[in-house]
């Protein structure tokens, strides 16, 4: 600790006692998993081949995924934050479901949604498109499972922003495309930008619909997830090594959406 | 007429029309939840009626009249915020945090379709134009509350408003800011349509041509700014003038209130009263005088009230009353040393005597 309070907390001291259970139950696991990295063959454990194809599979496939997360997820919580429908709470309900819902479960529903029989599978297989076993699968997968964050991050934003600016900035004569590209979204950016930042980190952590809806083809469809589980049968040291450098993303997005947040102070007023 | 309004929303109890001649101010003043920023807001086209009409005339010839909406007869006519001309100044000046001073100016013509060169030029003009050129390149959180509300002034009028409306521009301005705010609108307001929401007396007498009370969702009086602070007809205007007020029915000599009181006072010269008529009578506190003890008849403007509250008032202790069965409440300033002789509380029982020579008598 650097620094104690000054300033009454009023946490009963047995409260501080469970929180520390609490982190070790987060961090120990973590520590655990440090001291079991083979360290002389870390770099060549991670740069094998395999290793390399899943970890730029799971890179491309995450930004893609955040891409279209940014795309469908930005009007979904603009709608849901400021509009007035039928429906709205439901919708709501069901664009968060699948923070809740298994993954296996959502590769199901996709697969029985894109795949060869599914319900808009067959109609596409018919004009020669083919999502399931596919790179494109993965990248849907991977969406399903992450849009809950970035609505999520952003309604909230959103909500708290008001609309106010907006009246005022209509008044002024702006047209509401213009409003929304000058106004809303450079207003809840720091919204967006971490929403965006947890659909990445979700994207790729994504395993269970992923290996439903997808497969593990090397090169294709095994993403880093898929390929730390299967190494972690043949070859342990391999699946630590790989297992580490996902934590070293994990660390590093949230340090980056953090980092983001503490900018943000507000600045000194002058005379 | 340059802008013609009525509008009803049965939500808020709300029931209003109005006219703006060109370069015409008008100060909208009334009690809190009066309906004063429903009438900006409807105007505006951030709050939808349920029935009403306005149109705005053209800026110079006057054939073009333009639709604001129109609710009326089975027409659902509602022209969006952004193509109203009516700029909006808030209490807060809800200048875009994300953006310079100049920049937040400049937004109005931006949005008009001007090139982002030409739209600076016209924000620094209107920085100019409010005393603020000085905090172009200051984002708003650099800004104190009266720098941003010049600001925001200058940004409303770079969006060249048909129609200016000011929601309480002043309110959230600490004693020192509002009068080079107050200076700055003056100027501007200067042959400009405006609409002015405040509770201050001093933002009626400066910058308004015409006042218009309101109280509960409609309006009570209006007139010349002048008129209805020297001769307020209800009891928010005769608040805000600093007058009591007693209403009643005119005689020759004065008014008689309901409980069968007499009001002496001097007639407004330029008018003839007709006995009968319901009238006013109107005096300032410094008017009143206090006793002890009780009425013995009826003697004239002489009353019995009971003491509600007692405060400083500039060197003066202002004793609110409350009169008669209407419980009406009236004021008397007396000194100090008075007050201490009478030993006033409230809940005294006590008698207001009012100069006759100063209790100005018209029409309701």
């Amino acid at each position: 600790m650097k620094r104690i309070g000054s300033s009454y907390h009023g946490i009963p001291s047995w409260v501080f006692v469970i929180a520390g259970v609490g982190g070790l139950l987060v961090v120990l696991p973590l520590v655990a998993m440090l001291a079991k990295v083979n360290w002389p063959q870390f770099i060549p454990l991670i740069t094998s081949e395999s290793s390399l194809a899943a970890l730029g599979l799971s890179l491309r496939t995450s930004a893609a995924s955040t891409v279209l997360c940014i795309v469908l997820g930005v009007p979904l919580a603009l709608v849901l934050a400021r509009g007035e429908f039928p429906g709205q709470r439901l919708l709501r309900a069901f664009v968060l479901l699948p923070l809740v819902l298994p993954p296996v479960v959502g590769g199901i529903a996709l697969l029985y949604t894109f795949g060869r029989q599914g319900l808009l599978g067959k109609p596409l297989e018919a004009a020669g498109i083919q999502i399931a076993f596919s790179t494109t699968a993965v990248v849907l997968a991977q969406t399903f499972v992450a849009l809950p964050f970035l609505v999520v991050s952003l309604e909230g934003a959103l909500r708290s922003a008001g609309n106010k600016y907006e009246a005022v900035a209509a008044t002024l004569g702006a047209r509401p495309t213009t409003v929304l590209r000058r106004v809303t979204l450079p207003l809840v950016l720091p919204g967006l930008a971490s929403g965006a930042v947890l659909s990445f980190a979700r994207s790729l952590g994504e395993f269970g619909a992923t290996l439903t809806f997808a497969g593990s083809l090397e090169g294709v469809t095994r993403t880093l997830p898929l390929e730390i589980y299967l190494q972690r049968e043949t070859d342990a040291d391999a699946a630590v090594a790989l297992s580490l450098v996902l934590v070293a993303v994990a660390v590093a997005v949230v340090g980056l959406s953090y980092g983001n947040r503490q900018r943000n102070k507000p600045v000194e007023v002058q005379p | 007429m340059s802008f013609e309004f009525q509008a009803s929303l049965a939500a808020r109890n709300f029931h209003m029309s109005l006219n703006l001649s060109d370069g015409e101010t008008v100060a909208i003043l009334g009690p809190n939840g009066a309906g004063k920023s429903t009438l900006l807001g409807v105007i505006a086209g951030l709050l939808r009626p349920d029935s009403g009409k306005a149109t705005m005339g053209g800026a110079t010839n006057g054939n073009s009249n333009r639709t604001l909406f129109n609710l009326d007869g089975g027409t659902r006519l509602w022209s969006p915020p952004h193509l109203r001309g009516t700029a909006l100044l808030a209490q807060d000046a809800l200048l875009f945090p994300h953006l310079n001073a100049l920049d937040n100016v400049a937004f109005g013509p931006r949005s008009a379709g001007a090139s982002k060169r030409a739209a600076r030029e016209t924000a620094q003009h209107w920085l100019t134009e409010v005393e603020a050129l000085p905090l172009a390149g200051r984002k708003p959180a650099q800004l104190s509350g009266g720098q941003a509300q010049r600001v925001a002034v200058a940004r409303a009028l770079a969006a060249e408003p048909e129609l200016l409306l000011l929601d309480e521009p002043m309110a959230a301005l600490d004693i020192h800011a509002a009068p080079l705010l107050r200076r700055v609108l003056k100027r501007v307001l200067q042959d400009r349509k405006a609409i002015i929401v405040t509770h201050d007396v001093l933002d009626a007498y400066m910058l308004a041509d015409r006042v218009i009370v309101v109280e509960s969702g409609s309006i009570a009086e209006e007139g010349p700014t002048r008129r209805v602070l020297e001769r307020p007809r209800s009891h928010f205007a005769a608040g805000l003038a600093g007058l009591n007020l007693v209403t009643g029915t005119l005689t020759s000599e004065g008014i008689t209130t309901p409980d069968g009181r007499v009001f002496a006072g001097r007639h407004d010269p330029e008018w003839s009263p007709l006995p009968g008529q319901a009238g006013v009578a109107a005096f300032p506190p410094s008017s009143v005088s206090v006793f002890p003890g009780e009425v013995h008849g009826s003697p004239r403007n002489s009353f019995p009230v009971v003491i509600t509250d007692l405060e400083p008032h500039g060197d003066q202790i202002r004793v609110r009353a409350r009169s008669g069965a209407s419980e009406q409440a009236l004021s008397a300033d007396i000194t100090p040393a008075a007050s201490a002789d009478l030993g006033l509380v409230p809940g005294m029982d006590v008698r207001f005597v009012v100069k006759s020579a100063l209790v100005s008598v018209y029409p309701s």
